[in-house]
């Protein structure tokens, strides 16, 4: 039989003691031997509560149900009642109602139990192997499929990301030696007259590199007037002295 | 034992499921259905009655089929060899479901949780997916509930030929009535 038992990490498993809060109220009833009918709801009550704080039961929501249930039945029954009241119904009936209804189930139970028992003892010709709790889903798939399935996966997988690893094509030398060039002829002169109108990334770059290094050394001054504006190369007159 | 019963009893070892009297009378046109009725007779008579035997030709649960089984008292040992294996037992929380869908199909997971008192929708689960329960229909309520009923397999597995073989429930020690409609109660 199986009831939600709790675990000290607060995990419910499925303990194979009770199948449900009536199985176990059924249980106790039984042991008692007392009368459904007539039940003597404070005591089972009390059972109750105890029998799953010992199974450690008490959190588990249907049996936490049932123990609320019975509690207010026990506190219906502590109410005073009028004699002679015919309104007043016993508020025990439900429960022993289901009660009954479920102690009916559990003798249906036994039947189906002992009949599936019966028959499985009796193997027929075409034995098969039990299948196992949750069979694998059939693989029902041709060659095309196959072939066509793993074209899809494939073409899934990212082109490889390669880097092209070039040889530095930039002549920074040459660059500077031609910037060299017009600072000695021009005392001042604009970005354009170093690199040309056409001038592409790489001579730019070039040119960039080696105008910067020219400025570090000191042999000129870039300047640009405002953001985005040309820039201007000047001579650095002491060192260009110098 | 004639040669039809003998082709009879070939082919009963032969097939590894039930074969029903159509079936049986396919095998010799000749025959005739009245011919393989007398043969299957015959064979009956031949198994009947015999101790000797470690099987017996019973009579199949579902599709009026002849099988042979083994007698039960070597069920033990045969599964101790591992020669076959008796199918898995229920749970008694999956017998309890089974019980409450046998008598009160169609019938929803609601009621089956309710006369349970525990939620049901794991076990069902497990039930559909060994075939002994299926949905039957759908209910008029709110979000028109599934409804399940038994499967010719739940008969099978209990060796029972319909469900009008299963108890009588005022048959029970505990008598009690499917819930009436409302008008019924006292």
């Amino acid at each position: 039989m199986s009831a939600p038992v709790q675990d000290h990490g607060g995990f419910v498993v499925e303990l194979e003691q009770f199948s449900g809060p009536l199985d176990l109220l059924l249980h106790l009833i039984r042991e008692d031997e007392v009368d459904i009918t007539d039940l003597p709801i404070a005591r089972i009550a009390d059972q109750f509560l105890a029998a799953i704080a010992d199974l450690g039961l008490n959190q588990a929501a249907d049996y936490l149900e049932m123990a609320a249930r019975l509690l207010r039945i026990k506190a219906q029954l502590l109410l005073p009642r009028h004699l002679g009241d015919d309104e007043w119904e016993d508020p025990r009936s439900e429960l022993v109602r289901r009660l009954l209804e479920y102690q009916q189930i559990r003798e249906l139970v036994d039947w189906l139990h002992h009949a599936a028992g019966q028959r499985a003892d009796r193997f027929g010709r075409g034995f098969e192997q039990p299948a196992p709790d949750l069979p694998p889903p059939p693989l029902e798939i041709g060659l095309n499929d196959l072939l066509a399935a793993a074209e899809r996966v494939i073409a899934l997988i990212p082109e490889p990301v390669l880097h092209r690893v070039v040889p530095r094509p930039l002549d920074v030398e040459g660059a500077t030696a031609r910037i060299t060039a017009l600072l000695a002829e021009r005392q001042e002169f604009g970005w354009v007259d170093v690199v040309g109108a056409g001038a592409g990334v790489v001579d730019v770059l070039s040119a960039f590199i080696a105008l910067l290094e020219l400025a570090k050394r000191g042999s000129c001054r870039l300047h640009q007037p405002e953001p985005f504006a040309p820039m201007m190369i000047r001579r650095e007159p002491a060192r260009a002295a110098a | 034992m004639s040669p039809l019963a003998q082709l009879l009893e070939a082919a009963l070892f032969a097939a590894s499921r039930p074969l029903s009297l159509d079936e049986l009378a396919t095998l010799d046109p000749e025959a005739g259905e009245a011919g393989t009725r007398a043969a299957l007779a015959e064979l009956r008579a031949a198994w009947a009655g015999k101790g000797d035997h470690g099987v017996e030709l019973a009579e199949a649960e579902i599709g009026d089929g002849w099988q042979f089984l083994t007698r039960p008292e070597y069920a033990e040992t045969i599964e101790r060899a591992q020669f076959a294996l008796r199918p898995r037992r229920l749970s008694p929380a999956a017998l309890e479901t089974l019980a409450i869908i046998a008598y009160r199909q169609p019938v929803g997971r609601v009621e089956v949780d309710e006369i349970r008192g525990v939620d049901s929708e794991a076990v069902i689960e497990k039930l559909l997916e060994r075939g002994l329960v299926e949905v039957a229909s759908r209910g008029e309520g709110l979000g028109r509930p599934l409804l399940y009923g038994t499967t010719p397999q739940f008969l099978e597995i209990l060796g029972l030929k319909g469900l009008e073989e299963l108890p009588r429930l005022d048959e029970l020690s505990v008598a009690l009535h499917p819930p009436a409609p409302a008008e019924d109660q006292e």
